[in-house]
């Protein structure tokens, strides 16, 4: 896949703070990234170099091939950005805050109209797409953020915490949203601190901490470096655990790792096993209790990263 | 920039805000347009000239003239469409979105000032059109090409004057997160510049120069040259001196003292300025209040473009 963003020692300092340091980043086209880091790791001001909001103090930058501090207004053209905190005109409609952005990004009258009730109509407002901003809930005034980010057709985009203050319904909702731009094409950054959410939808993560990046990479790549092992890790609990039967798993194809502890089996592999698992221990004579399956967790990688930095 | 010209004029006419505003500078010009065509015939002779400005500038017999009603509202208007021109943006988290969109920074606050000078110059114009109007409909004489020439550059005047209140609202707006702090200081510089600043002139000059009935004329007229060159610090004299001098015409001069003691020595009121002449005399107040202008919205332009967008 082709790089859509790449920075080489990108610095922001800001009255002697540094708050991102020699960062060097790559996202690929059509990628969902998921970047990660605590508050005031610098997520946000690397977003808006990115964006040409702000300048770096040093290092280099290329957004879908442009500069940003040179050409802010190609790379707004086509990268949008939905902030943690999006506001719209409250006394203006969801149709009307939308048509403003569509000006301001020189699209013509009919072809704006056009795509905004097909926006609408993605993001499910169409309901209340006549209805002004101040009548929707949270959940609706995000989508419309979404909404509001398509506009200009992006080939990039950056969403900041977009599912903060949420319910859980509407989260799955967004979350599904996002998952259908990525497959239309649509290269996504995605900040959150919901871990779960971004294992959920993210192929690749970064983990900035301090401003610097302190991991980048696809997630189980990650655990394997940080944890070890293999991607999912299987609990069996077996009556009548024999060392025997341990062999018999380790020649399972694409088994890692198994070791037994009292009645308890512990295996290590790169794929779900469950089911061939399962059959070498009723086959071994064995009797299977009980039997779960943990992927890595991005929490543990995040954690992990976190303290080392 | 033209969107957000657009989408500022569309939002600043149909807000309750301006609405409100119009209709009360409408009925104030009315009333007083009203009170000084009663109050005319007793300040009108057979040879006055310039008759028709005189609805701009007769007063009844307890209330004001238009004009300085005109110059009580034009501030006040001016705050109204800047004190919540950038703050607002900040905090309802408007700035970030709309500054991801592909315009320059300064499309922003260009388009919102000249959306806001737009209204400004909708606002007086009409008003001074209706009044001149109601004006020409009730005393019956139609205006000479001077009187219409001294009408227009009072207009633009009126326009700058606002102009220079907005660009200060505009100034607190960038300066100040809250709205209602950025208001407040707005308000409190025009009540301090309207109200007191004539009384801080007065004392000062009376302490440089104290005089009382029995004061000399070289002495009386220092007094009001000092007041008058405190006074100037106020964008409010600047305004009010400017719009005296361009509406009546017989205003040889912009110190009182001195046109009062050119009265007595004539023995009759002066012989009208001719525009020309007029424009000349206020010159330099219609140059300060446009350099007060400029300064404010170049400081708010400087101190928004340099702003770090985190902080935004």
């Amino acid at each position: 896949m082709e790089q859509i963003v790449e920075t080489k020692n990108l610095t922001k300092t800001y009255n002697g703070f540094t708050a991102v340091d020699r960062l060097n980043l790559t996202i690929r086209e059509g990628e969902i990234f998921g970047f990660l880091g605590p508050n005031g790791a610098g997520k946000t001001t690397t977003i808006l170099m990115l964006l040409g909001l702000t300048e770096p103090s040093s290092g280099t930058v290329q957004v879908c091939g442009y500069n940003p501090t040179r050409e802010p207004l190609k790379v707004k053209r086509i990268v949008g950005y939905l902030p943690e905190k999006v506001g719209f005109y409250e006394d203006l409609t969801a149709r009307q805050n939308l048509g403003y952005t569509a000006e301001l990004n020189n699209l013509l009258r009919r072809e704006a109209e056009e795509r905004i009730s097909e926006l609408l109509a993605t993001v499910g407002l169409s309901q209340v797409a006549d209805q002004e901003v101040r009548e929707l809930s949270r959940g609706m005034k995000q989508r419309l953020g979404i909404a509001d980010v398509l506009v200009k057709e992006p080939k990039l985009v950056f969403l900041d915490e977009p599912t903060s203050g949420i319910d859980p319904e509407g989260i799955e909702d967004v979350l599904k949203l996002i998952t259908s731009m990525a497959k239309k094409g649509i290269t996504i950054v995605f900040c959150s601190h919901q871990l779960h959410q971004v294992q959920k939808i993210c192929s690749r993560v970064g983990i900035l901490a301090k401003g610097h990046l302190v991991a980048e990479g696809q997630i189980d790549r990650l655990g394997k470096r940080a944890i070890g092992g293999g991607r999912y890790r299987i609990e069996a609990q077996v009556a009548r655990l024999s060392p025997k039967l341990i062999d018999a798993i380790r020649q399972v194809k694409g088994v890692i790792e198994a070791q037994g502890s009292g009645d308890s089996l512990l295996i290590s592999c790169n794929r779900d096993l469950r089911g061939q698992i399962s059959k070498v221990i009723v086959d071994s004579g064995s009797l299977l209790l009980g039997m779960k399956i943990e992927e890595y967790s991005l929490e543990r990688i995040y954690k992990k990263y976190s303290k080392e930095a | 920039m033209y969107a957000v010209f657009r989408k500022e004029l569309a939002d600043h006419l149909s807000s309750k805000r301006f609405g409100i505003l119009f209709i009360l500078v409408l009925l104030a010009a009315m009333f007083a347009t009203y009170l000084a065509v009663q109050n005319i015939r007793s300040v009108v002779t057979s040879d006055t000239e310039f008759v028709f400005l005189k609805i701009f500038t007769t007063s009844g017999e307890t209330l004001p003239s238009f004009l300085f009603f005109l110059s009580l509202f034009i501030p006040i208007v001016g705050i109204a469409l800047g004190f919540d021109a950038i703050n607002s943006e900040r905090t309802s988290g408007n700035l970030s979105r709309l500054l991801s969109q592909p315009i320059y920074r300064d499309s922003l606050i260009n388009g919102k000032f000249l959306a806001g000078l737009a209204i400004l110059g909708i606002m007086i114009a009409s008003v001074i059109a209706l009044v001149a109007g109601l004006g020409l409909r009730i005393v019956g004489v139609p205006p000479s090409s001077e009187e219409v020439l001294r009408l227009i550059a009072f207009v633009l005047l009126s326009m700058v004057y606002g102009a220079f209140w907005m660009a200060l609202a505009v100034l607190f707006s960038v300066f100040f997160d809250r709205t209602a702090t950025s208001m407040l200081a707005s308000i409190a510089l025009w009540i301090f510049f309207f109200f007191f600043m004539s009384m801080i002139a007065g004392t000062i000059a009376d302490a440089r120069v104290p005089i009382d009935q029995n004061s000399s004329l070289e002495m009386v007229t220092k007094n009001f040259e000092i007041q008058g060159m405190i006074g100037r610090i106020s964008p409010c004299t600047l305004y009010g001196e400017a719009t005296s001098a361009l509406l009546t015409p017989e205003l040889g001069s912009l110190n009182p003292a001195l046109m009062m003691i050119s009265i007595l020595a004539a023995g009759r009121m002066l012989t009208p300025l001719p525009f020309s002449q007029s424009l000349l005399l206020v010159w330099p107040q219609v140059v300060s209040i446009i350099a007060l202008a400029a300064i404010c919205f170049a400081v708010s332009y400087i101190r928004f473009m340099k702003e770090e967008i985190r902080s935004i």
